[in-house]
């Protein structure tokens, strides 16, 4: 029988280990698994390397991460959004390592590694700072980047609907990142605003359950 | 200088979104930046059905939602709460930077720090160190859509330069901008430049060449 339901946040998070590589969901507020992230928090597990497309703002989410010093290193697109306070304050003071990676260079390496590919070539920040370094080639008459997958040892993820088979849907933009990064990470961790019955219309699957690790039930919405 | 200056008449932002408004057609897909950028969806002519794409998974943004109607996760790229149009669609974001990247979206309008003459592009890092760099999906959008339009006021603070031979700062992508609508005028990114579109009402040409920073073709 395959039952990925799992009772509390704090027993679904037990498995993320001290200097993790962790893939955390949303985009801005949308579709961030803030339940999830207060369990890590409380766990007080550090080291972490945090793979997101933003930095956390305010005191809630990846902020508290950072203002607990459990994060050794953030690889983002987009740090620097307003009331990104504790990040700038761990950058500025050098407590945390800083990777930019161009949005969709980041989406596509984590593609990349749930699909099994060791990389890929984008014509994405070619000829500019973020490719330097990296090899390049040209391609249709075009220099293209290597870009390498991107692995994690857990991903974090918000979704509106699970069932006991990990089978997933989401709410209007609060999907972003979340499926793809389900696909990357040797565990999938997943708060759902709402637990299933029955199973999911198979139609309605947006991230088939083979790459879900444990669903629990989390109703609060942003 | 000071003489200079006041032969110079600007457009308001509103105005000037509005004159790019006028450029964007019936059917197209466009991908708008963040601040002066969005504006332009305000503007476009009535008749002309638009569908626009934000990075974080919506194609077919809406308006901003009335009072009571919010949907807290339903945002646009700079995080602002909107709504769907009918045709619109959701999509997770390796599908939404494949529509940029391959070339899917037909226009996008970004905002920039400089533009140089050979249509290389800089805005998303200053030379000031100081603060954490951030890049979004800037670098994606200018090498995917194949018509990038560029909005921006024509100097910057201090008056300096934004229209140059060469950018001083961090490039976001190489020889990717078509066209660059500022307070002052329309230039189009030509073989041998910067050439003149038009000069918004009032200006002369040799007032407008007096704060770029390279040579405008007519």
């Amino acid at each position: 029988m395959i039952d990925k339901r799992v009772a509390t946040l704090a027993e679904a998070i037990a498995p993320v280990r001290e200097g993790a590589v962790v893939m955390i969901g949303g985009f801005g507020t949308s579709g961030i698994p803030f339940g999830l992230i207060d369990a890590l928090a409380k766990s007080g597990v550090g080291g972490l390397t945090i793979v997101s497309n933003n930095a956390g703002a305010g005191e809630e989410g990846i902020s508290i991460l950072l203002r607990n010093g459990q994060v050794a290193r953030v690889i983002c697109s987009y740090p620097r959004t307003p009331g990104s306070i504790w990040f700038e304050r761990r950058y500025e003071a050098g407590e945390v390592e800083l990777e930019v990676v161009p949005q969709g260079t980041l989406a596509e390496r984590i593609r990349a590694a749930g699909a099994g590919l060791g990389g890929f070539f984008t014509p994405t920040g070619y000829g500019t700072r973020l490719a330097e370094g990296k090899e390049t080639r040209q391609i249709d008459g075009r220099g293209q980047v290597l870009e390498m997958a991107l692995h994690a040892d857990i991903a974090l993820i918000r979704a509106e609907e699970a069932d006991r088979w990990g089978n997933l849907s989401f709410h209007a933009t609060a999907r972003n990142f979340n499926p793809v990064m389900a696909m990357a990470a040797k565990h999938t961790i997943v708060e759902a605003r709402h637990v299933l019955e029955g199973p999911m219309d198979p139609g309605a699957v947006v991230c088939p359950g083979i790459f879900v690790g444990s669903v629990t039930e989390y109703g609060v919405r942003p | 200088m000071s003489q200079k200056m006041s032969a110079l008449h600007r457009l308001s932002d509103n105005d000037l979104a509005r004159r790019l408004a006028q450029d964007i057609p019936d059917g197209a897909y466009v991908n708008l930046g963040i601040g002066m950028p969005n504006k332009v969806a305000g503007f476009v002519p009535a008749g002309r059905e638009v569908m626009y794409q934000t990075e974080n998974g919506l194609l077919g943004v809406g308006p901003t939602p009335a009072p009571g109607t919010e949907d807290p996760e339903l945002i646009d790229a700079s995080k602002q709460l909107v709504t769907t149009i009918p045709g619109a669609s959701f999509f997770e974001h390796s599908m939404s930077f494949a529509m940029m990247r391959g070339g899917h979206i037909d226009i996008a309008v970004l905002g920039a720090y400089q533009v140089a003459e050979n249509g290389d592009l800089a805005n998303w890092a200053t030379l000031d160190e100081k603060h954490p760099p951030a890049v979004g999906g800037a670098m994606d959008l200018v090498v995917g859509v194949p018509t990038i339009y560029v909005i921006m006021r024509h100097t910057g603070r201090d008056d300096a330069v934004k229209l140059m031979e060469r950018c001083t700062y961090p490039l976001t992508g190489l020889g990717v901008v078509s066209r660059v609508y500022t307070d002052l005028c329309v230039l189009d990114v030509a073989p041998e430049g910067f050439r003149l579109v038009e000069l918004a009402p009032g200006n002369t040409l040799e007032a407008v060449q007096a704060v770029t920073g390279a040579k405008i073709h007519i």
